[in-house]
C-alpha cells in the first residue's frame, strides 16, 4: 500500500515537472495543443469516475462539458466575471445537472443508460440554440483572449489537481463503494451500501469535472458556440476512455492524447477523409488494445443484468 | 426459543410462475437452520425476499420482532441480517481485505474467523472457488450480524472442504453466537449442522422439524423422489 503510494507520488512530481517545463521546448501552437490535451485528461477523469469506477456509461459526457462552457462564457461575457473564477462555478453547476440527471438515470442500466446520455448530448445544441438570449444561438458568445503559454500552465494545473482530488476521493470509502457497486451490485446492496446514492454521486462528480472541462474550452477558445460541444465529442470521450484505461486515472492522459492528436494527424494523410482515417485508426487502436474496448464492452454487457 | 426472523405466509410470483406461495418459516436466535428443496423450490427467492432484493406479494417479515418491509435492500444488514451468494459474488478487482472492509468495520476480525488473515493482501480474482467462498462468507460476517443466510456454501467444494465447512458453521453459532439459515443441497450438511430443517416443493413449505423427523417424512421423500423420477 504505501509502496505503491510513493511509486505514484514520485511517478506524479516527474510528470509534473515534465508538463512544466515543456512549453520551454515547443512553440506556442503547439502549447495550445497540449492545453488541449490537459482539458481532455479533465473530462476524461470524470468520466473514468463514471464509468470505470462506478460502472455506468455515459456517451453524453460532451453535453455536461457544454453546460460548464455555457456556465463560464454567460458568466464572463453577460456578468463581466474574471474568467478564473468562473471555473469552480461552471463545475458546480454542471455537477449539479449531473445530480439531477443522475436520479432518473438510477432506473436504467448499460446501453439503456448509455443511450438515455446520448439522448441528452444529441439534445443540447438545439436547446443553446434555442436560448439564444443567453448563449447567443448559433452566433455564440466571444470571450477574452489569452496567451498559449497562460493557457497551458492554467489547464494543466487544472489537470493535476483534479488528477489528485480524484486519487483522493476513490481512496476514501466512497471510492471503494463506487468499485463495490461496479464489480457486484447485489453483493454491494447487501454490504450495506445504496446503489441510488452512490449511482447518482458517480454522476454528480463526473459532471462537475465534465463542467470544468467545458470551462476550460471555452476559456482557452475563447469562444463558445452550439458547434464548440459536438455530438462526436461525448463518443471520442468514450473511445479516449476505453484506449487510456477504464478504472485508472493516469491512463487517461493517453485517451486524452489521441482525442487531441488523432484528427490532426489523420488530416495530414489526407484531406479529403480525414473523418474516416480517424475512424479506421480508431478501429485499430482498440484492437490492438483490446483490454481497454474489450473492457468497457465486458461492462455494458455485465451491467445489463440487475 | 424466540424466533429472530419471521417469515409468514409470503408469496412471490414472476409472470405466471409462482415462485413463493404463502411460505411461513422462522429461525431463532442462535439456531441453525437448514432449508432445502429440489431445484425451483424457491430457497434462492426466499432469501432475496428476506434481503429485500425482491418484494413480496403478499404476506410479512419479521426480524427481532420488527416488519423488515419497510427496511430498504441496503439496510438490511444494519438490521443485523447478512448473506452470501449462490454464485459467489466478489468484488473482482478489489483485495481479499477491500472485499470484508466493505462488508462492515469488523473485516479484520472476520478473516481471523475464516482463517483467511495470511491471504488478506490478495486478489480477489486471484483465488480458488473454496477460498473465495470463505472471503465471502468473512464479508458477510464483517458486520457483526444476528443472522447469516448462506446460499449453498457447499457448492463446488470437495469433501474435505465440506468438513471444514461444518466446523466453521458451528463456530459461526458457538463463538459468534450468531443464528443461521443455510440453503443446501448437500444432505450430509444439512442434516449434520442443523437443528431444524423446512423443506420446500414448487414454492410451498411441505415439512418442517428436526433433521431426522424430515429425512423421514413421506412428503419429502417424495418431492425429491418425484423430482429425481
Amino acid at each position: 500500500m504505501s509502496r505503491r503510494l510513493a511509486l505514484n507520488t514520485a511517478g506524479f512530481v516527474v510528470a509534473a515537472l515534465v508538463v512544466a517545463v515543456l512549453p520551454r521546448f515547443i512553440s506556442s501552437y503547439h502549447a495550445l495543443e497540449w492545453a488541449n490535451v490537459g482539458i481532455y485528461f479533465v473530462a476524461l477523469l470524470g468520466l473514468n469516475v463514471l464509468t470505470g469506477y462506478s460502472g455506468q456509461v455515459s456517451l453524453g459526457h460532451g453535453a455536461f462539458m457544454a453546460i460548464g462552457g455555457y456556465t463560464s462564457a454567460i458568466l464572463i461575457a453577460h456578468h463581466g466575471v474574471h474568467d478564473v473564477w468562473t471555473i469552480p462555478l461552471a463545475g458546480l453547476v454542471a455537477g449539479g445537472a449531473g445530480l439531477a440527471f443522475g436520479l432518473p438515470a438510477l432506473r436504467l442500466t448499460g446501453l439503456y443508460l448509455a443511450l438515455a446520455t446520448f439522448a441528452v448530448a444529441v439534445a443540447f445544441p438545439a436547446l443553446a440554440r434555442k436560448f439564444e438570449r443567453f448563449t447567443g444561438g448559433n452566433a455564440g458568445l466571444v470571450l477574452t483572449l489569452h496567451t498559449n503559454d497562460w493557457l497551458y500552465y492554467l489547464s494543466w494545473s487544472i489537470a493535476g489537481a483534479g488528477l489528485l482530488l480524484g486519487w483522493l476521493v476513490l481512496a476514501t470509502p466512497i471510492g471503494r463503494s463506487f468499485r463495490a457497486l461496479r464489480d457486484s451490485e447485489v453483493a454491494a446492496i447487501s454490504s450495506g451500501i445504496s446503489p441510488a446514492l452512490y449511482k447518482t454521486l458517480a454522476f454528480g462528480i463526473s459532471s462537475f469535472y465534465a463542467g470544468i472541462a467545458g470551462s476550460l474550452v471555452a476559456i482557452s477558445t475563447a469562444y463558445v458556440n452550439p458547434q464548440t460541444f459536438p455530438i462526436t465529442l461525448s463518443l471520442f470521450l468514450v473511445v479516449g476512455l476505453a484506449v487510456g484505461g477504464l478504472g485508472s486515472l493516469p491512463g487517461s492522459v493517453v485517451g486524452a492524447i489521441l482525442i487531441q492528436f488523432l484528427p490532426t494527424y489523420a488530416a495530414h494523410v489526407s484531406k479529403q477523409a480525414p473523418q474516416v482515417i480517424e475512424g479506421a485508426i480508431l478501429v485499430g487502436v482498440m484492437l490492438l488494445l483490446p483490454g481497454g474496448a474489450a473492457g468497457l464492452f465486458r461492462l455494458v454487457q455485465s451491467s445489463r443484468q440487475p | 426459543m424466540a424466533a429472530l426472523l419471521e417469515v409468514e405466509n409470503v408469496s412471490r410470483r414472476f409472470g405466471g410462475i409462482v415462485a413463493l406461495d404463502g411460505v411461513s418459516l422462522d429461525a431463532g436466535e442462535n439456531e441453525i437452520v437448514g432449508l432445502i428443496g429440489p431445484n425451483g423450490a424457491g430457497k434462492t427467492t426466499l432469501f432475496n425476499v428476506v434481503t429485500r432484493l425482491y418484494r413480496p406479494d403478499s404476506g410479512a417479515l419479521r426480524f427481532a420482532g420488527r416488519s423488515l418491509l419497510r427496511t430498504p435492500a441496503h439496510r438490511i444488514v444494519r438490521r443485523g441480517i447478512a448473506r452470501t451468494f449462490q454464485n459467489v459474488e466478489l468484488f473482482d478487482t478489489m483485495t481479499v481485505r477491500e472485499n470484508v472492509r466493505v462488508g462492515g468495520r469488523y473485516g479484520d476480525e472476520a478473516l481471523e474467523v475464516v482463517g483467511l488473515a495470511p491471504l488478506a493482501g490478495r486478489l480477489a480474482a486471484s483465488l480458488p472457488h473454496d477460498t473465495r467462498k470463505r472471503v465471502e462468507l468473512a464479508r458477510a460476517l464483517a458486520s457483526r450480524p444476528r443472522i447469516v443466510l448462506l446460499d449453498e456454501p457447499a457448492g463446488g467444494l470437495d469433501h474435505e472442504e465440506v468438513e471444514r465447512l461444518a466446523t466453521l458453521i458451528r463456530r459461526l453459532r458457538t463463538e459468534l453466537e450468531l443464528a443461521v439459515l443455510v440453503v443446501e443441497h448437500h444432505m450430509n450438511l444439512v442434516m449434520g449442522v442443523s437443528d431444524r430443517v423446512h423443506v420446500l416443493s414448487f414454492g410451498r413449505r411441505i415439512a418442517s422439524g428436526t433433521p431426522a423427523e424430515v429425512r423421514n417424512d413421506p412428503a419429502v421423500i417424495e418431492a425429491y423422489l418425484g423430482s429425481a423420477a
